[in-house]
């Protein structure tokens, strides 16, 4: 096909998307990991000698660094498992015929769209605070004592917190795999006589495999670098109880002003997305018939 | 649908997807009704449901004491700037790589993605240095071009799959008619192309009206978008559910209401044509 008449022409409408993002990849990185290896706070700016890999190893050492790696995995696995699971069963149940479809579509995905400060201060004020929050006066008219989430369970609330935020993307990429499988096929496996749950075992999972992976594989994505619900709720704490990579590099800039050990760290969290990152671009990569 | 669902079941259903609707809707709709209570009615125990005395109050006050249009300003500002930017730069190369694919335009697409899943930590302190260095801390240019940046991938991958679904034979249908490149571009192409566009942009608006690591680590108060403005909330003083309740239906009325106009190109933009 010749609709663009040559292909330096081609090339020359792909080069500023091209130049501009290799820049913004590149520049950043590098200097992230020639600061990694100085001795550079923001107190003394002056006099930043190279100290190699002692950023690493001081980070690396840091107990704070492996609470934070357990936390980042345990955030990511817990949310993972919410919206995965709960995903699935919502997608399962909005598929059926009911009534009011549309708006219940319309209830469901609206808190992917409310902004991680909004959903973590309605979260951590009105929902989970243990006297006004609605879930602790729940709990007291059941004649259960109320739970407050921000001490006792930190890194749970974070996890709920996002959770939510995150149903309705698992929710509505399962669903619009779950449309695409053909009835008859469910209809043939009835007339042979499975039952409901073979059909979804031997059925419809299988057919929804690719679009759970790449809802995995994106979510962890963004998971990796929740930032923002940390900061308005928990702050970290209490301790490091509820601090993440993200969350415990960023601190390590603005609150300590010790560059070096949060290049360090950064450098680190690019390497943890990056072994996701590339099962990811794999997957989509085989999927593309460019 | 070729099954017959009995009509009984149909009501089970319909009970239990509302009430699953609810659940998740609720602290949306908890935050709504609370914008319209006082301050104390906000933290009554039992709480009120909809019995109470409906008030713009808070409304008025978020607006006089804390200036709440100038984050939203700021908010549709980075947005719709750091919209505009991505188009200018993803029209061509999207175009480019649906019209005139080589070998390597998969690489290309597959790199780009690539660069989305660099975190942000990765390289937040040598822009957070440079931005200092060149003044650009609290810029509502700054933080257009870092949000266009961020972006850039998931704009082009949008258009690509879009524009890939534009029939090449049309264009030549065109040429033989005697269409020259001008016509060729605004009467055939763009309109096909431009439902693909209105997408793409209606997507990155609430990717950048909600994106909240950069907004909050590179503003202070003069670029500050709603973002930022609400986490100002997160060291209250006094009874505060009310004012929050209302400032935060603010923040994210409008892009509540591009993003149930968009929920079927999200799950395109978002999963890069994996999942359709």
């Amino acid at each position: 096909m010749a609709t663009l008449h040559t292909k330096s022409a081609a090339r020359a409408m792909m080069a500023p998307a091209v130049i501009v993002l290799l820049i913004w990849m590149i520049v950043p990185l590098a200097m992230t990991l020639y600061f990694s290896t100085l001795n550079y706070t923001l107190y003394n700016p002056f006099s930043t000698p190279f100290i190699g890999f002692e950023n690493y190893t001081y980070f690396l050492q840091d107990p704070t660094f492996l609470a934070a790696l357990a936390n980042t995995l345990i955030l990511v696995l817990g949310v993972l498992a919410i919206t995965v699971i709960g995903g699935i069963l919502i997608a399962l149940l909005l598929d059926q015929e009911f009534y009011g479809v549309n708006i219940v579509r319309l209830l469901v995905i609206a808190p992917f769209f409310v902004m991680p400060t909004v959903a973590a201060l309605v979260w951590k004020n009105m929902m989970m605070n243990p006297v006004y929050g609605v879930i602790g006066q729940f709990l007291q008219a059941i004649g259960l004592a109320p739970i407050d989430w921000m001490t006792e369970l930190p890194l749970l609330s974070i996890i709920i917190i996002v959770a939510w935020q995150w149903l309705p993307f698992a929710t509505l990429i399962l669903l619009t795999a779950l449309q695409s499988l053909s009835e008859d096929q469910k209809e043939a496996a009835e007339m042979d006589g499975a039952g409901a749950l073979s059909i979804f075992w031997y059925i419809t999972l299988p057919h929804m495999s690719r679009a759970i992976t790449v809802v995995i594989l994106i979510q962890t994505i963004f998971l990796l670098s929740i930032y923002a619900e940390i900061l308005v709720t928990t702050q970290g704490g209490p301790g490091s109880q509820s601090t993440n990579i993200t969350y415990l590099v960023a601190q390590q800039a603005t609150s300590y002003g010790d560059i070096g050990a949060a290049s360090a760290g950064g450098i680190v969290a690019v390497i943890l997305a990056n072994i996701v990152a590339i099962f990811l671009v794999r997957l989509i990569g085989k999927n593309l018939d460019a | 649908m070729a099954r017959r669902v009995t009509k009984g079941r149909k009501i089970v259903t319909t009970v239990l997807a509302w009430f699953v609707g609810l659940v998740i809707f609720f602290p949306i709709l908890w935050t709504f009704l609370t914008s319209f209570k006082t301050e104390l009615q906000a933290i009554s125990i039992p709480p009120v449901f909809v019995a109470f005395d409906w008030t713009l109050e808070n409304y008025r006050t978020i607006q006089s004491q804390s200036n709440y249009l100038h984050f939203m300003l700021n908010s549709v500002y980075l947005s719709l700037g750091s919209t505009a930017l991505g188009l200018i730069f993803a029209i061509p190369a999207a175009w480019a790589m649906a019209f005139s694919p080589t070998k390597r335009t998969k690489d290309v697409l597959l790199w780009m993605l690539s660069t989305k899943m660099l975190p942000a930590v990765g390289v937040l302190i040598p822009i957070y240095l440079l931005f200092v260095r060149f003044g650009l801390l609290d810029s509502r240019l700054g933080l257009i071009v870092v949000l266009f940046l961020i972006n850039l991938p998931i704009i082009v991958w949008m258009l690509y799959t879009y524009f890939k679904e534009i029939p090449g034979e049309i264009l030549e249908a065109a040429r033989m008619d005697g269409a020259g490149l001008a016509k060729e571009i605004t009467q055939v192409l763009a309109p096909m192309a431009v439902p693909g566009i209105a997408s793409t942009i209606l997507l990155n608006v609430i990717l950048s009206w909600n994106e909240a690591f950069w907004t909050l680590n590179l503003t202070t108060s003069n670029a500050a978008p709603l973002t930022a403005f609400i986490a100002s909330f997160s060291s209250p003083q006094g009874n505060f559910y009310a004012k929050l309740s209302a400032a935060s239906m603010l923040a994210i009325a409008p892009i509540l209401i591009v993003g149930w106009f968009s929920q079927k190109q999200l799950v395109r933009g978002l999963t890069f044509g994996a999942v359709k």
